[in-house]
């Protein structure tokens, strides 16, 4: 009982870094139709920044100041980047993201050495706020949870509230009408890649703290927020965040169960034997099997139902 | 149009402009060459060829058959796989359990056909993964691919059986089971195994490109709605086209196990599979030989540029981008332009433009890597203790002269060459519109 309220709390808090994350993807994308490479690479720049602001001031500086230089640079990769490529179509739109992230990758390890920094959370929040059946709850953690929930109440108000909004919600399922009625798409794209920016790098701002700050974290984390955007559908910021949710609560679900694929299978395991590889992928247990199943929910959404949970069109 | 439209803004690419004998011969040179090449690095004192150049150019092989291979899906289907090397590695996993079963006399293939048993191995996984990735097109198959690509690296990191877990799985390549008699001990006699595969698989590549199925590949490529009308289906197309790329991967992948007797789960990882985007971008995915340039220039950078500088990914990154962004047919589409010119004997009119051009370049060029290099010495390269020398004299990163001089090359002589590349584009335009009223 206590490993389920646990791991629900965690895989709520991971959920929410996730959505962070996918929600400017899953906007960039449905606009735009780039599947944007790079978008991990913001995340990790963001809590590099962030690491960087935060010994010169001070945390609460660098959550001001680091989103707003990743939507300086977004900006800046839309304009003078994207732009320029739209006109070859979606592909090299996708691979000019592809190859900003290998460069990001590597300047990164340039600028701030190959070795994990110590970027740590704040003193001030440093304390466990309640404990569970003899297990600390980190403030911390609810305090990511509080930016989260501000920042999906704020996405919420900008895109219903405000006159912004309503273009880019019809730009996200009909950009060529938006267009036709004399809008200005391309600032609007510029905009959205920026604003999608500034969620991955407020992402990274308390993402890199609570997680390692280092050069393979956006490699780690930029295939599992493909997999929430393909899993929650194009064009839908609803099923961006239950798929968020969901791959949140089965990465940190997998990791807490014992036992194997086998046990649930029972006298077959003693037919097949445990001295082949169907044997092995039987016996392994499911807490290791645990960075597979997105991938593979990815692949089977993308085979059997490509519009996803939610989405208004296929991907 | 559709999402394909970079892939196929030039001629298709089977559709070679009439193969002249003056570009025969020069493949038979770039052949000889290729055979040659080993013992122009012979060592005396050894009685060896450099190990450096042999295992260079086997790398480069492997990585030719491997980047055509992926042409197959970018440039001819316009299909974007970010999972290929999982039709590398898996027939190279299978190549080590091949070979030691050769070993230990259970399986009596010769040496010399290996490859090709790799090679059915590779067809048998591209038949499984296509089966899958070939139910979507565009975005949702290079998700697809995404997503069985790092499945496949995570299993294989994971499980012992077949794929060694971590450590991989190792053999030893000296079965003494061969055609010519040859024991493979030495690397020459690797290198000429995978010459030969490679001069074959690539042979056999540019005849798929000329059947049905290659030229279907193209049409579903530029227009997948109309080559349903016109009843072919568009999956069944993808779907070969992906297995037969599997069984040329897995020849590249069973000569990487022949070479190196060791499999890990590098060899189905995402690095592989982006490196050979990279290569089959970079080298141009609209001509058949593109991605043989590509493999090979990547390969050269990679053993050359990486014991140099710890920054190399920068600058195939940045080479990459500037591809997407400017030269989206690659080093080939741009060796192709000047077809025309070449043959109506106008070239020597750009050979001053070039010159022009090519000052500026290099000195971007040297700021841009001036400015990499200190900022990788200020971090990476202090780190591992190294210095920066240059010409016999240290330089320091933290002082501040050799970062003014860089700043100026790069920012002075990137102005420099804006100026001039609207004047290249001038002559060349001019020269273009010249040939093209003669022509008429």
């Amino acid at each position: 009982m206590e490993i389920v309220l646990i791991s629900l709390l965690n895989g709520f808090v991971y959920g929410m870094l996730l959505f962070m994350l996918a929600s400017g993807l899953t906007l960039i994308f449905s606009m735009m139709g780039v599947l944007n490479f790079a978008h991990a690479g913001i995340y990790m720049i963001g809590a590099y920044v962030a690491y960087d602001t935060s010994r010169l001031i001070g945390f609460w500086a660098a959550l001001i100041v680091a989103p707003i230089v990743c939507a300086a640079i977004g900006a800046a990769i839309e304009v003078w980047g994207l732009r320029r490529t739209h006109h070859n179509g979606h592909i090299a739109e996708l691979l000019f993201t592809f190859g900003l992230f290998f460069i990001i990758e590597r300047g990164v390890q340039m600028i701030w050495g190959m070795l994990p920094v110590p970027y740590r959370i704040p003193t001030l929040l440093d304390f466990p706020l309640f404990s569970l059946y003899g297990i600390d709850f980190p403030a911390y953690r609810a305090f990511m949870l509080l930016v989260a929930g501000v920042m999906l109440l704020a996405i919420w108000l900008l895109l219903t509230r405000t006159r912004i909004g309503l273009i880019i919600q019809a730009s996200l399922t009909y950009p060529q009408m938006v267009s036709a009625l004399g809008h200005n798409v391309p600032r609007v794209f510029t905009i959205v890649f920026a604003g999608g920016c500034y969620l991955a790098g407020l992402a990274g701002v308390i993402g890199g703290n609570y997680q390692v700050t280092e050069p393979a974290m956006a490699a780690a984390l930029g295939p599992i927020v493909f997999v929430v955007v393909v899993f929650g559908g194009l064009g839908s910021l609803g099923g961006c965040f239950i798929a968020s949710i969901v791959i949140g609560m089965v990465q940190t679900f997998a990791v807490a169960i014992d036992g194997s694929l086998g046990d649930l299978l029972g006298p077959v395991v003693s037919w097949i034997g445990t001295d082949n590889l169907a044997g092995e992928i039987l016996s392994i247990p499911i807490s290791r099997i645990g960075p597979l199943l997105p991938y593979a929910m990815m692949v089977l959404m993308l085979v059997f139902s490509p519009r996803g949970l939610m989405g208004t069109r296929d991907t | 149009m559709t999402d394909a439209t970079i892939l196929s803004g030039e001629p298709a690419v089977a559709a070679s402009p009439r193969r002249t004998p003056r570009q025969a011969w020069l493949w038979l040179g770039v052949l000889i060459l290729v055979l040659v090449l080993p013992w122009l690095f012979y060592d005396w004192h050894t009685g060896r060829q450099s190990g450096f150049v042999l295992s260079m150019l086997s790398q480069m092989g492997m990585m030719v058959i491997f980047a055509l291979s992926y042409n197959m899906l970018m440039g001819q289907a316009g299909l974007l796989s970010f999972g290929h090397a999982v039709l590398f590695g898996l027939p190279g996993y299978a190549t080590i359990h091949f070979l030691n079963a050769a070993g230990n006399g259970t399986f009596p293939v010769p040496m010399e056909l290996i490859p090709l048993v790799a090679g059915f191995a590779g067809l048998g996984f591209g038949i499984v993964y296509g089966y899958i990735a070939a139910t979507q097109r565009a975005t949702a198959f290079a998700m697809i691919t995404l997503g069985l690509g790092e499945l496949t690296t995570v299993a294989g990191i994971m499980f012992h059986h077949f794929f060694g877990g971590e450590g991989g799985i190792s053999t030893d390549r000296v079965i003494n089971q061969s055609i010519f008699g040859l024991s493979y001990a030495q690397s020459i006699q690797v290198y000429y195994l995978i010459v030969a595969w490679t001069v074959l698989a690539a042979l056999g590549m540019l005849f798929l490109t000329k059947t049905p199925l290659g030229v279907m590949a193209n049409a579903t490529r530029d227009n997948f709605e109309r080559a349903r009308f016109m009843g072919y289906d568009p999956r069944t197309v993808r779907f070969m086209q992906f297995a037969l790329s599997g069984f040329f991967a897995g020849i590249g992948g069973g000569l990487y196990a022949i070479t190196y007797e060791i499999v890990t789960y590098d060899a189905v990882a995402g690095t592989l599979s982006a490196n050979v985007v990279l290569m089959t971008y970079i080298g141009g995915a609209t001509f058949f030989y593109g991605p043989i340039l590509g493999g090979a220039l990547i390969t050269l950078l990679q053993s050359g540029l990486s014991l140099l500088s710890n920054a190399w990914l920068i600058y195939v990154g940045v080479l990459f981008i500037g591809m997407v962004t400017f030269a989206p047919t690659g080093l080939a589409g741009m060796i192709e332009a000047h077809g025309p010119i070449l043959r109506a004997g106008r070239f020597g009119r750009l050979l001053k433009p070039y010159l022009r051009l090519s000052v500026p370049a290099i000195a971007t060029l040297i700021g841009f890597a001036g400015v990499v290099e200190l900022t990788s010495f200020l971090t990476i390269g202090e780190a591992q203790g190294k210095h920066l020398v240059l010409f016999g004299a240290t330089i320091h990163a933290r002082t501040v002269a050799p970062w003014l001089v860089t700043a100026i090359l790069l920012i002075g002589g990137g102005y420099w060459l804006r100026r001039e590349i609207h004047a290249f584009a001038r002559v060349w335009e001019d020269l273009t519109a010249d040939l093209k009223e003669r022509s008429l």
